[in-house]
C-alpha cells in the first residue's frame, strides 16, 4: 500500500484546553452507534459544543473551522479505545494533534489513521495555547524531520516515539500491508502456540 | 535475573520486527462486539481480504442492547441496524457468534471467561479498553482500535510496541467490607490516571492470591483507567479451578497446565518498577471527580486545590464545578437518585452474591431508581437459580436483562440531567453515563447497595453492620 509520507504538516491550530480529556468527551457514546466511521465528523466534542438545549457554546473549535491542528493538555484521549474518536477529529479537518502527553490506544490509533500525535513540555505547550489565542490565524509548522514546530518566531522542540515519526515519515503507518507479508511466519508462530 | 509473564508470553507470540521497529505480535484470541467491528468489515471488504483465523475469533453483542426487553426489532433502528451487521458478519466469515438467540450473549469480558476462552498465556484483543479484563488469567490482554480489528481480522497479528512491566504487591489482607474495585480505585488515586502509560501492571502479593477469579477480574479491569494498556495476575491453581470444565477449556488439560505453569513470572523476575501496598490501609472508596483517579476513602473529605500538584489543579477545580461539589466537603451523605450494580466490572455471579448476602430485608431508599444488571444471559440464569433475584426486586431492585446497560449510554438506560449515580461501573466521565450534566461515583457493588438503601453515599461497613 502506498501511504503518503509525512515530513511537514502545517496550517492553523485550535487551542482545546484541559487535561484528561478522554474519549467519550471527544465524542460521546450515543453517536458511536453507526456501521461507517463518515459522517462522525459533526459529532466531535459535541457535548461541549452545544449546550442541553442544542445551542452553540461558541467552543474554539467552531470559531475556528479551519484549524487543523489541535491543542491540548495532558494524557490527551484516555479512556475508551474507541477509534470514533480520531475518527471523529479526522473528518472534522483535524491532520495533527499537540498535547503533553496522551493515552496508549488513542495514540495508536491516530497513527495508524496517518495523524501525528506531538508532545511538547508544559512551558512551551502554554506558550503555544497563549500564541494561538493572541492570533487564531497564526501558521504552525510541524517538521517530522527536523524535530521542530516552528510558530510565529518561536522553535519548539517536539517529541513523538521514534517507531511513530519512523513510521510517519516513511509513509508505514498503516501497518496493514507489512503483516500481510508475513503469512508463511504467521503459520509458524500458530503451529508453535498450539496446545490443544 | 528471571523472567515476568508478560515478556515470556510477547517472546512467544512475537512472529517478526517490523521495519517501525515495531514487533509483529500473533493474537490468539479475537473478541469483537457490534460497536467496534462493524467499520472493520467494511474496510476488510473494501480491500478484498478475507478474516484469517475465524476459528479465533469470537463475537457478542452488549454495548447497545437494552436491559429492559429483549423483543426484536429494537426501537432505536441504529441499534437494530447493528445487531443485524455484527449477525451477518460472523455468518459471512464462520466466526461463532454468542447470540441472544442462542441463549449465550453477555458483556464481551463477562462471556470470555465464562466460556473458557480466556486462558494463561495467551495474547487477547478486543476493540474495547476493558480487555485488560482478562489479564487476570495470566494473559497478555488489551483494547485496540478498529483499525487494529481490521489488521487481526486479516492477519490474526498487530504491530505493537513492547511495554514495560510494574510489578504492584499488594501484602496483608483486604478487611471486611472492602473488595478489589476499593483496591484499583486506591491504586489509581496513587499513581494516577496516566502514571500507568507505557507499562503493564502485574498485580501479586498475598492480598491478590487471596482473590476469587472474578475479584482479579475487576482489578485487571480498571488497569486501562490508570493509564495502563494490560493488567494481569500470573495464574495459579484458583486460576486452573476456574477453567477446568469450562466450555472452552483445553482438551490436553495436562498439557495445558504445563504450558500455563511455565509462562507465570519467575521468582526472580525482573520488572522496570515496583510499588509495594499494605492491604489493610484501604478503606471503601469512592470517586468524587471527573476521572477515576478523583477518589477518596468513604470517610475522607474532597482535597482542595492545595493538596494536588500543580498538574493535578485545573482537572480538580473541573470536577468540582461538573460534581457541584466544594473541596473538604465529605462524600459521605451526598444524596443520590440513581444506582446501578453491573457492567464488565462488577457484572459478576460473584458481584450479586455479595450484594444479595447483604441487602436481605433492606428496602431501596424512596425517589431511587435502583437497577441491577447481570453481565451475562449465563449470569442470570445462575443468579434466577440461586433465588438472588427475588432479594433484589423484594428490596426495590430492577432485575435486568443482560447488557452494558448504563455503564456508557448507548443503549436505553441513562441519566436524566444532573442526576447523581452511584456506580459499580468503571469510568466516571462527563457525560459518560448518557446526560451530558450526569454525575456519577464509583464504588464496589455493596457500597452501591448501601447508597441505594440510604439514599446517600454510605459506608457499607456501616449500614450492613461488616466487621
Amino acid at each position: 500500500m502506498a501511504l503518503k509520507k509525512f515530513e511537514i504538516i502545517e496550517g492553523k491550530g485550535v487551542s482545546v484546553k484541559g487535561n484528561d480529556i478522554d474519549t467519550d468527551r471527544i465524542i460521546p457514546a450515543r453517536f458511536m452507534k453507526c456501521v461507517t466511521f463518515e459522517g462522525l465528523g459533526q459529532y466531535t466534542f459535541y457535548d461541549v459544543r452545544f449546550d442541553e438545549n442544542g445551542k452553540s457554546t461558541n467552543h474554539p473549535l467552531d470559531l475556528a473551522k479551519t484549524a487543523n491542528i489541535l491543542i491540548s493538555g495532558a494524557n490527551f484521549g484516555c479512556g475508551s479505545s474507541r477509534e470514533h474518536a480520531p475518527q471523529a477529529l479526522y473528518h472534522w479537518g483535524i491532520r495533527a494533534v499537540i498535547a503533553q502527553s496522551f493515552a496508549e490506544i488513542f495514540f495508536g490509533n491516530c497513527i495508524t489513521l496517518g495523524i501525528p500525535c506531538l508532545t511538547l513540555a508544559m512551558q512551551e505547550l502554554e506558550t503555544l495555547h497563549d500564541l494561538i489565542q493572541k492570533n487564531p490565524q497564526v501558521e504552525i509548522q510541524i517538521d517530522l524531520l527536523q524535530k521542530q514546530i516552528k510558530v510565529a518566531d518561536n522553535i519548539f522542540n517536539l517529541e513523538i516515539p521514534e517507531q511513530a515519526r519512523l513510521s510517519l515519515i516513511n509513509g508505514a503507518w498503516d501497518s496493514l500491508g507489512e503483516l500481510l507479508e508475513s503469512k508463511a511466519q504467521v503459520e509458524e508462530t500458530k503451529q508453535r502456540l498450539n496446545i490443544s | 535475573m528471571g523472567k515476568n509473564l508478560f515478556n515470556k508470553v510477547w517472546d512467544l507470540h512475537k512472529v517478526k520486527t517490523l521495519s517501525s521497529g515495531q514487533d509483529q505480535l500473533f493474537i490468539s484470541l479475537h473478541l469483537i462486539h457490534e460497536v467496534t467491528s462493524p467499520q472493520a468489515f467494511g474496510m476488510l471488504r473494501t480491500l478484498g481480504l478475507k478474516v484469517a483465523c475465524p476459528e479465533k475469533t469470537f463475537a457478542t453483542v452488549d454495548h447497545i442492547i437494552p436491559t429492559d426487553t429483549t423483543l426484536r426489532p429494537f426501537k432505536d433502528s441504529l441499534a437494530e441496524e447493528m445487531i443485524v451487521a455484527i449477525k451477518q458478519n460472523c455468518q459471512e466469515n464462520g466466526i461463532k457468534y454468542f447470540s441472544p438467540e442462542s441463549g449465550d450473549q453477555g458483556i464481551v469480558h463477562v462471556i470470555g471467561p465464562e466460556k473458557g476462552l480466556s486462558q494463561p498465556g495467551m495474547t487477547i484483543a478486543c476493540g474495547d479498553s476493558h480487555t485488560s479484563t482478562h489479564g487476570a488469567f495470566g494473559a497478555i490482554a488489551f483494547g485496540i482500535g478498529t483499525s487494529q480489528v481490521r489488521d487481526i481480522l486479516a492477519t490474526q497479528t498487530l504491530a505493537l510496541s513492547r511495554l514495560k512491566v510494574r510489578r504492584i504487591n499488594v501484602n496483608g489482607s483486604l478487611k471486611g467490607g472492602v473488595y478489589a474495585k476499593d483496591l484499583i480505585l486506591h491504586i489509581i488515586k496513587i499513581l494516577g490516571v496516566k502514571g500507568g502509560i507505557g507499562f503493564a501492571y502485574e498485580y501479586g502479593g498475598s492480598a491478590i492470591e487471596q482473590m476469587r477469579m472474578e475479584e482479579r477480574m475487576t482489578l485487571c479491569n480498571m488497569s486501562i483507567e490508570g493509564g495502563a494498556r494490560v493488567g494481569y495476575v500470573n495464574p495459579d491453581q484458583k486460576t486452573f479451578a476456574y477453567l477446568e470444565g469450562k466450555p472452552y477449556a483445553p482438551k490436553n488439560w495436562q498439557k495445558a497446565l504445563e504450558h500455563w505453569k511455565s509462562i507465570a513470572s519467575d521468582e526472580n523476575a525482573e520488572y522496570d518498577d515496583i510499588i509495594n501496598i499494605q492491604a489493610e490501609s484501604i478503606n471503601p472508596t469512592v470517586t468524587w471527580g471527573i476521572n477515576p483517579g478523583q477518589a477518596i476513602g468513604i470517610n475522607e473529605l474532597i482535597p482542595a486545590p492545595e493538596e494536588v500538584s500543580e498538574d493535578d489543579k485545573g482537572t480538580l477545580q473541573e470536577a468540582l464545578e461538573y460534581m457541584k461539589l466544594k473541596a473538604k466537603q465529605p462524600i459521605k451523605g451526598l444524596k443520590i437518585n440513581v444506582a446501578f450494580i453491573g457492567s464488565c466490572t462488577n457484572g459478576r455471579l460473584s458481584d450479586f452474591e455479595e450484594v444479595a448476602k447483604y441487602i436481605k430485608g433492606f428496602k431501596v431508599a424512596s425517589g431511587v431508581r435502583a437497577l441491577i444488571v447481570p453481565g451475562s444471559m449465563e449470569v442470570k440464569k445462575e443468579v434466577e437459580a440461586k433465588g438472588l433475584h427475588k432479594i433484589f426486586t423484594e428490596a426495590g431492585f430492577e432485575w435486568r436483562e443482560a447488557g452494558c446497560s448504563m455503564c456508557l449510554a448507548m443503549n436505553p438506560d441513562k441519566l436524566k440531567g444532573d442526576e447523581v449515580c452511584a456506580s459499580s461501573s468503571n469510568r466516571n466521565f462527563k457525560g459518560r453515563q448518557g446526560s451530558p450534566t450526569g454525575r456519577t461515583i464509583l464504588m464496589s457493588p455493596v457500597m452501591v447497595a448501601a447508597a441505594a438503601i440510604k439514599g446517600e453515599i454510605a459506608d457499607a461497613r456501616e449500614v450492613f453492620s461488616i466487621e
